[in-house]
């Protein structure tokens, strides 16, 4: 399946573990990235703060670009801030045809030109969950990720905000889990898994984003998660860079690995950690993964806590 | 063709036609016309000297067609058809104008207004020279009644019926009656125990001689019409002979088998694989569960019957299949909770102490499965602080739009619950607004304040366990924006019972289907008049009561469930029921048998005969839409009342000015 | 001969829903245009398309056939049977040269006097547009073709 593919400028150096294990996993499952020709910088979530109408064009000329692919009309983001950008862009550009001619008069000083609606902008995550589908995958894994427990983290810009036909439930969304879990890996389900990371306030108040990174990184360690799986280069730096630093502020001792859910699908493939990545991450990885295990865990049956407890609801298992 | 003699009367109705239409005139007009034999304007055709003018000119001049130009007929049709009545004339004889609510309301162009009238007037004569003198069909009615559904409202309906002294079949799923309000402990505002007001009832059901309790079983098919409905219920197999149990209990004590119980119990207590739903179950015999029964899935036990002293046990015992006549039905089937699975960052199912309301109704129900001691999951400890979440599933454009009635009433029942028997806990109600009604509800809130509830104002965003504090850590974290002080607050405690809404059966599609009713978009049953008929449905003769119809209370399920039973006592008194005669007719001469009709009725209501080759319209259960009748190639279907000689006749005057002017208008081109 | 056409339609307006709209809209003393007739049927689904043929015949220029909207009308889904027989019935109309626009249908229930009265301004306004219906002129059936002739 050909897709238009906008990398955004983490991916280039940063994130740079996302885009090699993102491009390792597209061969096995047939998916053909395409770049975007001569795209820029979306802007990340600076540019809208400061000035709309160039923050609008920015985005504008990167919808204009991916147009011109004649061989697909989905333009595919794997960073959560590029995803949320180019989508906001292109709906309150057909909401506002204000906006949309404003916007066009700015391309238009670059022979460029961008009709609102033409692309369908898609996450990498949604690909795969939607795409490519649980039963697909789960065919290919040669080396189930049994005994590893994943804590999948979505971050806030992928779900949020709902603009309409979002492939996810806001509140609580459930697809990177259940690929986690088609991937053979102990799922925890941890509350926090949509919650922010702080995103870009390292950099302007260190003390709200270091308290929201210390939260996550509690709440996954409570649920004895051994490593988490992350979708956007933002959270993972933050919860990964900065796990040292939370440590020393807090008196804490995390020590969790954060990695991309397109390296842990990799290791499932079969692929080799070299292709995927791995070693670029502060937290090191590889020590983790001699957790996985050659045979799937045994079911443990769900033990009453005594005798006098209640009986605890029962929850559909969901396929 | 006899030479009909219309009689015409153009209403001024004060000013409000005639200050727009120019009634004189348009009554002098149609004296000209063909057919007409008198033609009048008057002042106020619905006042008694109005009708009398009709009645006079009826006996004098011997008419035999009656139009009135007025109002709309939904209002005054009644009237002048009993005018026509009085005067020794069939009341379908008339027919009315509309030329106030269609004409000179509508307009203040009085050319345009009065041309307009006379077209309908025109159309009017010409249609009612072609009326036929029509009867209203009797129907007999069955005197005994099915009450589907043995809850609070199932068993009033039933009870007034059978205490006016007509037979009943009261039916019911579950193996007692009782419903929803048998699992309750107290009731609010009173706070009387609900077994305590509902057991006398239900054992008055048990006992009187008109009710015929069939529980464990349920409505099969339905056919028929009302005063003669063909029921046919399937009564499933007890594995217990009813004859011979004395409802000792013995079988249920020595039983190995115990298994959570999804239903009575909420999913928060147990039962045996033979059970009584509750001790005071009504009727008194157990229920054997083959789905966990170790007989039925290994072949072995057979304990209950061992011990049983009177040889009540039949393994073998099959379902009944019984069919019933009845003349009405009665629905009072009653609602399903929300599922608070569907919130999950609520979480339920992952967060022990997270409740719904119904577990938490049996929680402290003084026989429920802690014998009405709040604790927590593991059956021990009690809270310190309980958080009661308002509207959940409730007023809310992801789940259900509409306000579920009565949950702000038991989430403050909880309250004071939890004060009464934790004094020193802390409760905390996380409501939208306070919707307190009824009879002594507003008052019931005010002793809530009084007790110390914290009532915090703000939909709970999430509920988790994910601390952020030390005083966090261990607790359930309730989140909510304190609308009243504009604030987020982040509130640990114990204990969470969810208020969830009350939702139509999930079922509910299927049974209107099989009775004939409609579902509205909520899946509730869909009343005659939102307003003025609440139980009586678009079928006749099948009525709803109860939560089924929409959520509501014990007091209002009460009272629907006894309007309902009036209602059929009413239909059963008359003993006969008079039905409009507009209905559908197939003249079987000229029917070819293409059956294209049967299958276009919405009511079943066309049969095809195989052996004479024709298809016969059912009367009764005809309601008269037509559809039919537009649709026989043949035109050997007739529409009482609406025939096509009528609405051809009606098209022609209508378009009394236009005619030949097509001609006119071609030639001019 | 009149300085400006005025078009009339022949509306066959259903008991529950339409009529009860028309009855509304003049309660509500909405003002509209007096272009439509209205004819009472109990449902839609009473409309034998030979009506909407009687009626252009007799001079109509326009028929509105108006029902409850779909999913709720009282007799089921005669309002279903209405829009199908319609839909069929202006394609044959469009064959004898009278334009689809003189055929319509129209959702109004009980509550919505102001839709009714909206739909008739509409509707009354295409025709004065369109102007009065010529359908004998827009195609010739009537007039026999002479036989070819023997030679």
């Amino acid at each position: 399946m050909k897709y238009g593919y906008y990398p955004g400028c983490s991916l280039e150096k940063n994130a740079s573990a996302y885009h090699e294990s993102a491009m390792a996993v597209c061969a096995p499952l047939d998916i053909q990235l395409q770049e975007v020709d001569d795209w820029n910088c979306c802007g990340a979530t600076e540019y809208f703060s400061i000035d709309l109408l160039p923050a609008f064009a920015l985005v504008g000329r990167n919808l204009a670009q991916a147009a011109r692919n004649k061989q697909s009309n989905q333009l595919v983001a794997p960073c959560s801030a590029c995803f949320l950008n180019l989508k906001k862009t292109d709906r309150y550009m057909a909401d506002s045809p204000a906006l949309a001619e404003k916007v066009n008069q700015c391309l238009a000083a670059g022979d460029l030109a961008y009709e609102p609606g033409s692309l369908r902008i898609r996450h990498l995550l949604e690909i795969m969950v939607d795409d490519i589908g649980f039963k697909t995958i789960g065919e290919k894994v040669t080396r189930p990720l049994f005994g590893l427990r994943v804590a999948p983290y979505y971050g806030c810009m992928t779900v949020r905000p709902d603009l309409g036909k979002s492939f996810d439930n806001p509140e609580y969304p459930q697809g990177l889990d259940k690929l986690m879990k088609t991937l053979g890996a102990e799922v925890i389900d941890f509350p926090l898994k949509a919650h922010c990371c702080g995103g870009h306030m390292t950099q302007i108040s260190e003390e709200v984003a270091m308290e929201l990174i210390r939260r996550l990184l509690k709440n996954a360690a409570e649920n004895n998660a051994d490593i988490m799986a992350t979708l956007c280069p933002m959270c993972q730096l933050n919860m990964d860079a900065y796990q040292e630093a939370v440590n020393k502020r807090f008196g804490t001792d995390y020590h969790i690995p954060i990695l991309y859910f397109t390296q842990l699908m990799g290791l499932a493939l079969g692929l080799p950690t070299t292709k995927l990545g791995f070693g670029k991450e502060f937290i090191k990885a590889e020590p983790i993964l001699k957790k996985i295990r050659k045979e799937a865990p045994r079911k443990r049956r769900k033990k009453r806590l005594s005798k006098q407890a209640l009986p605890v609801p029962s929850m559909a298992e969901e396929d | 063709m006899v030479r009909e003699k219309v009689g015409v009367y153009i209403c001024h109705c004060g000013t409000n036609i005639a200050s727009t239409v120019d009634v004189h005139e348009v009554a002098a007009w149609c004296g000209h016309q063909d057919h007409v034999a008198v033609s009048r304007d008057y002042k106020f055709m619905c006042s008694s000297l109005g009708q009398d003018l009709i009645v006079a000119d009826v006996e004098e001049r011997g008419l035999t067609r009656i139009v009135v130009a007025s109002c709309s007929p939904h209002m005054h049709e009644k009237t002048f058809r009993g005018a026509c009545l009085r005067a020794g004339m069939n009341p379908y004889y008339l027919e009315m104008a509309n030329i106030r609510e269609h004409i000179s309301w509508a307009t203040n162009d009085k050319a345009a207004a009065t041309q307009k009238a006379k077209a309908l007037v025109k159309a009017a004569v010409e249609r009612v020279v072609h009326h036929q003198a029509l009867e209203p069909i009797p129907v007999k009615i069955e005197p005994a009644t099915l009450v589907v559904g043995g809850g609070i409202a199932g068993i009033s309906a039933a009870l007034e019926l059978a205490e006016a002294g007509y037979p009943v079949y009261l039916v019911e799923r579950e193996p007692s009656i009782g419903g929803h309000m048998a699992q309750l402990d107290k009731t609010f505002p009173t706070l009387d125990c609900s077994a305590c007001i509902l057991t006398p009832k239900m054992v008055d059901v048990a006992q009187h001689t008109n009710i015929t309790l069939l529980t464990y079983s349920e409505v099969e098919q339905v056919s028929g019409h009302i005063g003669n409905f063909q029921v046919t219920v399937r009564k499933k197999a007890r594995h217990v002979i009813e004859d011979n149990c004395t409802g000792c209990g013995i079988c249920e004590e020595k039983c190995p088998i115990k298994v959570v119980d999804p239903v009575f119990e909420a999913g928060l207590g147990r039962r045996k694989a033979i059970y009584r739903p509750f001790p005071q179950a009504v009727p008194k015999f157990p229920v054997i569960d083959v789905d966990h029964c170790t007989y039925f899935l290994k072949g072995k036990c057979k304990l209950c019957e061992k011990v049983c002293l009177a040889n009540s046990i039949d393994f073998k015992q099959k379902d009944e299949v019984l069919d019933l006549k009845v003349g009405n039905i009665i629905l009072a089937t009653g609602f399903d909770l929300f599922d608070v699975g569907r919130i999950p960052h609520y979480g339920y199912g992952r967060l022990a102490n997270v409740f719904t309301s119904l577990e938490f109704e049996r929680m402290v129900n003084a026989a429920g499965p802690t014998q009405g001691t709040i604790v927590l999951r593991d059956g021990i400890t009690a809270p310190k602080s309980v958080a009661i979440v308002h509207c959940v599933g409730s007023r809310d454009k992801k789940y259900n739009e509409y306000c579920s009635n009565v949950c702000c009433m038991y989430s403050m029942k909880f309250a004071h619950l939890v004060h009464e028997r934790i004094p020193r806990a802390e409760v905390y109600n996380f409501y939208i607004d306070i919707r307190a009604s009824g009879k002594g509800y507003e008052l019931f809130y005010h002793r809530l304040l009084r007790e110390g509830t914290h009532f915090i104002r703000g939909r709970v965003s999430e509920v988790t366990d994910a601390a952020r504090l030390p005083a966090e850590e261990g607790k359930l974290i309730v989140q909510v924006e304190d609308t009243l002080i504009g604030a987020q607050r982040r509130i640990p405690v114990d204990m969470v019972i969810l208020s969830a809404g009350l939702e139509a059966r999930c079922d509910s599609q299927e049974v209107a289907q099989r009775f004939g009713l409609g579902c509205d978009f909520d899946g509730f049953f869909v009343e005659r008049h939102p307003k003025l008929d609440p139980v009586a449905t678009m079928t006749e003769g099948i009525f709803v009561a109860g939560a089924c119809q929409g959520p509501k209370d014990v007091p209002t399920s009460v009272a629907q469930g006894a309007a309902a039973a009036a209602r059929v006592i009413g239909s059963i008194c008359r003993g006969t029921l008079m039905l409009e005669p507009v209905k559908a007719r197939i003249h079987s001469e000229l029917c070819s048998g293409c059956k294209i009709c049967n299958n276009l009725c919405p009511y079943q209501a066309i049969e095809y005969h195989s052996e004479t080759k024709v298809s016969e319209v059912a009367t009764a259960l005809c309601q008269g839409c037509g559809t039919c009748v537009a649709a026989c190639p043949s035109a050997a279907i007739q529409g009482a009342h609406f025939t096509n000689d009528q609405v051809m006749a009606e098209i022609e005057g209508i378009l009394w000015d236009k005619k030949g002017k097509e001609e006119e208008a071609a030639v001019m081109a | 001969m009149n300085t400006r056409y005025e078009p009339v339609i022949v509306g066959f307006l259903c008991n529950w829903c339409s009529y009860r709209a028309a009855d509304l809209a003049g309660m509500a003393r909405i003002k509209y245009a007096p272009n439509m007739r209205a004819i009472r049927v109990m449902c839609s689904g009473r409309v034998d398309p030979q009506f909407v043929l009687k009626a252009f015949r007799e001079g109509a220029d326009g028929v509105m056939i108006a029902g409850c909207h779909p999913g709720a009308c009282h007799y089921v889904e005669g309002n279903i049977k209405a829009l199908r027989r319609v839909t069929l019935l202006r394609a044959l109309l469009k064959q004898w040269g009278i334009e689809p626009e003189r055929t319509r249908i129209v959702w109004a229930s009980a509550s919505e006097g102001s839709v009714l009265a909206d739909a008739v301004n509409h509707m009354t306004e295409q025709l004065c547009a369109l102007g009065p219906l010529k359908w004998k002129q827009n195609q010739c059936i009537g007039q026999p073709r002479p036989l070819p002739v023997e030679v």
